[in-house]
């Protein structure tokens, strides 16, 4: 049975997990909840296609994991706070997965977040269907202002600490 | 009487959590986060609640996909803290406040919220880096905390609406609670983020800067703002968002803003902070008038009438 349609599959480049995504990715989730174990970590590094064998998931869901497609996880209903558990096991944090995801390198997506993130505007719907972004809208590539300021002065320095920052993020 | 005196409202971002772990709240980029709650840690110390109510999620610490409570309540007299994949957070132990819990709980499911009673849990980040921004690192925690659970992980979260009348009902309940308390209740969450899909890095300063205005001005507003306009404004996981209004709904309708901080990014998230205080010398008389006196928003409030006799008083 095709996916049902839903306002919210209007968003671009967003994958919502809803109870039909969460039916369908039981088993990828189950098996990123298994990770919360250190020697279930071991098990897994060690061979990791014996152990997806463990859980019930389809040759495509088996086959995203194994080459860590972390949007085809979404699509198949994982969901990024268990998905997040199989990249802390290859030792990454929430902002290196959101980077992969969103296809930028790692020093794309740490700038973009230190100029205040993706805009919304362009970023709404695929449709168009939404309203209109408002006369002020910023461009694109707009930096944010309250806290401009600050983040910008202190980008170099932040940039270089990103490294080495905590994965943990 | 318990009382709910001030509500507070913070992100959980984990990474806020990783930094004060591993001791890097002094390198510049954690200065500007952690600088603007030297002052809320200030307000709290001087407040020093009795008890604090913990608004949270869980992110698949306690609870996997085998079950996925809408609301959770904590009534255990501890919570460790959860092993996130890179071992628990040092941070002390959570200790419960089960008779306060037991009474919201009884109180709260007579008023027609159906909570899943939780008696053995540990509790993630989205608990612990709050408490640690408003309370700092001390050794123990200043005071007893109950926590609440919401699920914003699997769509379709509560409605902000749910969220609202679940605060009053909670500050009823609180408010027969016979010990004379003063309690705290956090929101905690958001603002705009999104950590997936291609849409990742999202973030809305204007929407979140509008949110914060209308947490004290019009919270009813926020009370009818549907999941799409979060996800679409705020990103995917900006819907966490909806967790503030359970805050807002257990204060009064006139609050006064004491305190508020925002800044951009922490990790994949804008922070936002606020700190909102019931008005003075309103609060009295007026919040037994309230019940009655909050027409728009009804449904399960409209009941609260028999709730004294329901709850055999």
């Amino acid at each position: 049975m095709p996916r049902a349609q839903h306002d919210y599959d209007d968003i671009p480049g967003t994958f919502v997990f809803d109870a039909e995504r969460s039916r369908q990715g039981y088993g990828i989730n189950m098996f990123c909840m298994s990770l919360m174990k250190d020697e279930n970590r071991k098990a897994f590094k060690a061979n990791e296609a014996e152990y997806l064998k463990k859980f019930p998931l389809t040759p495509e869901q088996a086959t995203a994991i194994l080459n860590r497609e972390y949007n085809r996880l979404l699509e198949l209903g994982g969901n990024i706070y268990f998905t997040a558990k199989l990249g802390a096991t290859d030792g990454h944090s929430f902002r290196h997965l959101a980077a992969t995801m969103t296809g930028a390198s790692q020093d794309d997506y740490a700038k973009m977040m230190l100029a205040g993130g993706r805009s919304v505007e362009g970023n709404r719907s695929k449709s168009g269907r939404d309203k209109a972004a408002p006369k002020s809208a910023k461009p694109k590539s707009a930096k944010p202002k309250a806290v401009k300021s600050k983040a910008v002065k202190s980008k170099s320095r932040a940039k270089s600490r990103s490294k080495a920052r905590s994965k943990r993020g | 009487m318990a009382r709910i005196i001030a509500g507070v409202a913070s992100s959980h971002v984990p990474a806020i959590g990783a930094a004060i772990d591993n001791k890097q709240t002094g390198e510049p980029y954690w200065q500007r986060v952690f600088s603007g709650f030297e002052k809320s840690k200030q307000w709290m110390a001087e407040t020093k609640p009795d008890v604090a109510i913990v608004v949270y999620n869980d992110h698949a610490s306690a609870f996997s996909v085998e079950f996925v409570p809408t609301f959770a309540l904590g009534c255990a007299a501890e919570f460790p803290p959860a092993d996130e994949g890179w071992g628990p957070r040092p941070v002390p132990v959570v200790k419960g406040h089960p008779e306060l819990a037991a009474h919201i709980a009884q109180s709260v499911i007579l008023d027609e919220f159906d909570l899943t009673i939780v008696n053995k849990m540990e509790v993630d980040h989205g608990l612990t880096v709050p408490m640690n921004l408003l309370f700092g690192s001390p050794k123990e925690w200043p005071c007893p905390v109950i926590p609440l659970a919401v699920n914003v992980v699997l769509y379709p979260p509560p409605t902000g609406h749910r969220c609202y009348m679940l605060g009053r009902a909670i500050r009823r309940a609180v408010e027969s609670f016979p010990e004379d308390l003063k309690v705290v209740i956090f929101g905690t969450g958001g603002m705009s983020h999104q950590i997936s899909g291609p849409r990742a890095g999202l973030i809305n300063s204007k929407f979140d800067k509008a949110y914060l205005d209308n947490l004290t001005k019009d919270p009813k507003k926020l009370a009818r703002m549907e999941h799409l306009e979060y996800m679409r404004e705020a990103g995917a996981e900006g819907i966490e968002m909806v967790m503030w209004l359970v805050m807002r709904g257990a204060l009064d309708d006139k609050v006064d803003e004491v305190y508020r901080f925002y800044t951009v990014p922490a990790s994949n998230t804008a922070v936002g902070h606020i700190i909102l205080e019931n008005r003075k010398g309103a609060a009295k008389g007026k919040a037994k008038a309230k019940s009655k006196s909050t027409p728009k928003i009804k449904r399960a409030a409209a009941r609260a009438t028999h709730r004294d006799v329901r709850r055999g008083k």
